[in-house]
């Protein structure tokens, strides 16, 4: 069962809610001016002038902020308010670079947890459930984002990050988890790990899965599904806007619906950086219209997505964007064909003999780019010593990866459990070795 | 009920309101909060209709009601209770409570005026006492309370109070603002400008922080009450710097 948390925002007519989003981008586009000196200087160069930011479509005028702009403020260039009301600090991993600083307020924490009660109700989650939060505690936000949730809705919040996969198999038995809060790739390595531990699918009372904070596949959602007899749902957010809460699913499985409140958000064709119009794709910028201490102005995200406004058959009028399957940092180049790891992803999965356990790496040999797909071959396969088996498997895999975009790779099979697990972090599939 | 968009007036070439927008939902109680010379009292006279806007709309219920004179603009039910009482002090205090249900009883509904205007002696009694008073001669916290209930004698769709705690003791405060809460308990819907932020966030669902002419903050009444900015404004401090 689910249900919607929060009627007045989530269910507000199209027009009620322009004017809430008007009148909050309003103010914070004066809060930011007045107490970021990068707005104060972006908007001063433009010509922005705040004050004729007079309906919401004035956002197109407005600058952008990227994540070279955050990371040039490091730590505390970017807070609005003075560190003394900030009551907690997330940052992103930094794992290219400096990391990003996010400050938040006490009301920035409650909006925080509004947001995800939210987003875990409308998948279902009530007083009734317990939750296995299988992120990080630590400095980035995901898993207090769902921890906030969590306990606003009074479902019981296992904190289960750091430890292995065999213990969270252990924990989620004997703590009857009905709700695993993780990355995919963390319920893929559940998933693979599970008919080895002795514990079958039966002996767990999972029934949901929210997972996100890395792109996955439609085809491993099915996967996940089936193999760990849950629902999954997809959950949306960054840390720079707030970690999750930005967007999640409902039972329609039609989009993630927008905490439109609290983000307004716009798509843009990456190149020309214009909007462009529902239903097309493009580049997802979000602009924080409720939050006090790290407001942020048109922020790219680098997610591709696309925005949908019409009214939703679970009774939410918010926006819906599209799940997020690419982002625009892992577009692979290999001469003048462009591949998302995702649609290497949906090949595998159509594989029979593989497991989704893959790597992408490319290098260059020779002066030329050459891609090469690592996948572990499954447990459970018959003949798996036989070299003929495996060289149809590749061959197949090949093909497929071939069909879906527009390049044969090399493809090397790899023995179960062949490939580095993620735990609570993210996945990183792909390792460029081309000397840029 | 109540939807104001990019609001701009002034008086005499100085624009005080720099595009305001804000919105009041049947049932709520709105408060704007801010310091003196933010804009409040500027803002509810371009409401009411005393101060014609120079750009933005103001739709309440759907039609717009920007640069309308007020006596129309209190005919749609929009009423304002104006800062400083301004009770007619030569006038009895029935004379007072039975003017503000004129509009009413001039469209006939006499019988409909004279229950409400007991209703407000029920409400008020201290009115009762003093109903053949010039209003005059009332203390400040009787001329507020008759200030409110000739307002309410227009039966308002939106009651809007500028500054209903101003010049008046703490404990007669207190009284007026629990008519306050009483009045929202009746179904009443109101905008309430005070200067007295913490007082008036405590009794509001919802708040706007005016600055310099300009919506700084707005949100539930808790969180604004909550916001450290809010807090230092009103004790009239300023931080600016990140270290401060």
């Amino acid at each position: 069962m689910s249900m919607i948390y929060d009627e007045k925002y989530e269910t507000m007519e199209r027009e009620a809610l322009s004017q809430v989003q008007l009148e909050r981008l309003q103010t914070v586009l004066l809060r930011a001016e007045r107490n970021v000196a990068f707005y104060r200087r972006a908007f001063g160069e433009r010509g922005v002038r705040t004050d004729r930011i007079t309906d919401l479509s004035g956002l197109a005028d407005l600058p952008f902020t990227t994540r070279a702009d955050l990371r040039d403020s490091y730590p505390y260039g970017m807070f609005a308010v003075p560190l003394r009301d900030i009551v907690r600090i997330q940052t992103t991993s930094g794992t290219t670079g400096r990391p990003v600083v996010v400050g938040y307020t006490r009301n920035d924490i409650r909006n925080w947890s509004l947001c995800m009660a939210r987003i875990l109700a409308a998948g279902g989650v009530s007083d009734q459930d317990v939750i296995q939060i299988a992120f990080t505690y630590g400095l980035s936000s995901g898993a207090f984002g769902f921890h906030y949730g969590a306990e606003r809705l009074g479902a019981s919040v296992i904190p289960a990050s750091s430890v292995s996969v065999d213990r969270q198999i252990a924990v989620m038995k004997d703590f009857k988890t009905s709700v695993l809060a993780c990355t995919p790739g963390l319920a893929l390595a559940v998933a693979s790990a599970l008919p080895g531990s002795g514990i079958g699918r039966v002996d767990l009372a999972l029934k949901t899965g929210f997972l996100g904070a890395e792109p996955w596949s439609e085809g491993l959602r099915r996967g996940l599904e089936e193999r760990l007899g849950i629902a999954a749902l997809d959950i949306y957010g960054l840390t720079e806007i707030v970690g999750p809460g930005v967007a999640g699913e409902c039972p329609q499985r039609s989009g993630l619906h927008v905490n439109e409140d609290q983000f307004i958000a716009e798509t843009v064709d990456p190149v020309t950086l214009r909007p462009v119009p529902p239903g097309v794709e493009g580049e997802l910028v979000l602009t924080t219209i409720a939050k006090e201490g790290f407001p942020l102005i048109r922020y790219r995200t680098g997610d591709l997505t696309t925005i949908d406004a019409s009214p939703c058959a679970c009774g939410r009028t918010t926006a819906r964007m599209k799940r997020v399957t690419d982002r625009l940092d892992d577009m692979i180049t290999l001469g003048d064909v462009k591949l998302f790891p995702s649609q290497v992803e949906e090949a595998l999965l159509a594989v029979q003999g593989v497991e989704p356990h893959y790597q992408i790496v490319v290098d260059r040999v020779a002066g030329m780019d050459v891609l090469e797909i690592r996948v572990e071959v499954s447990e459970t396969l018959p003949g798996l010593d036989e070299m003929r088996v495996l060289q149809r498997i590749e061959d197949t895999a090949a093909g497929r990866i071939e069909a879906a975009v527009g390049l044969r790779p090399k493809v090397t099979l790899v023995e179960p459990r062949g490939l580095e697990r993620a735990t609570a972090g993210k996945r990183r599939p792909v390792i460029d070795r081309r000397e840029r | 009920m109540l939807r104001v968009r990019n609001l701009r007036a002034g008086y005499g070439g100085v624009e005080v309101l720099k595009g305001v927008s804000l919105h009041v939902d049947a049932g709520e109680i709105v408060a704007i909060v801010g310091a003196n010379g933010a804009g409040k009292s500027t803002l509810m006279a371009a409401l009411a209709g005393l101060l014609r806007p120079q750009a933005g709309n103001v739709l309440f219920e759907g039609r717009e009601i920007g640069g309308k004179p007020a006596h129309l603009v209190a005919a749609r039910g929009c009423v304002l209770v104006p800062e400083g009482r301004q009770a007619f002090p030569d006038m009895s205090v029935r004379e007072n409570l039975v003017l503000g249900g004129y509009l009413r009883a001039r469209r006939g509904e006499r019988t409909a005026v004279r229950e409400d205007l007991g209703a407000m002696l029920g409400m008020f009694p201290i009115l009762g006492r003093r109903l053949d008073q010039a209003a005059g001669t009332l203390s400040g916290g009787e001329q507020q309370m008759l200030a409110i209930a000739r307002a309410l004698m227009a039966r308002p769709r939106l009651l809007m109070l500028d500054e209903p705690s101003l010049g008046l003791a703490p404990l007669v405060v207190k009284g007026i603002f629990a008519t306050i809460v009483g009045l929202r308990k009746a179904g009443n819907t109101m905008l309430l400008v005070e200067q007295n932020a913490r007082l008036a966030l405590s009794v509001a669902d919802r708040g706007y922080v005016m600055e310099t002419g300009r919506i700084l903050l707005s949100g539930p009444a808790e969180d604004l009450a909550r916001n450290r900015d809010v807090q230092r404004a009103y004790l009239g401090k300023e931080y600016r710097r990140i270290d401060d």
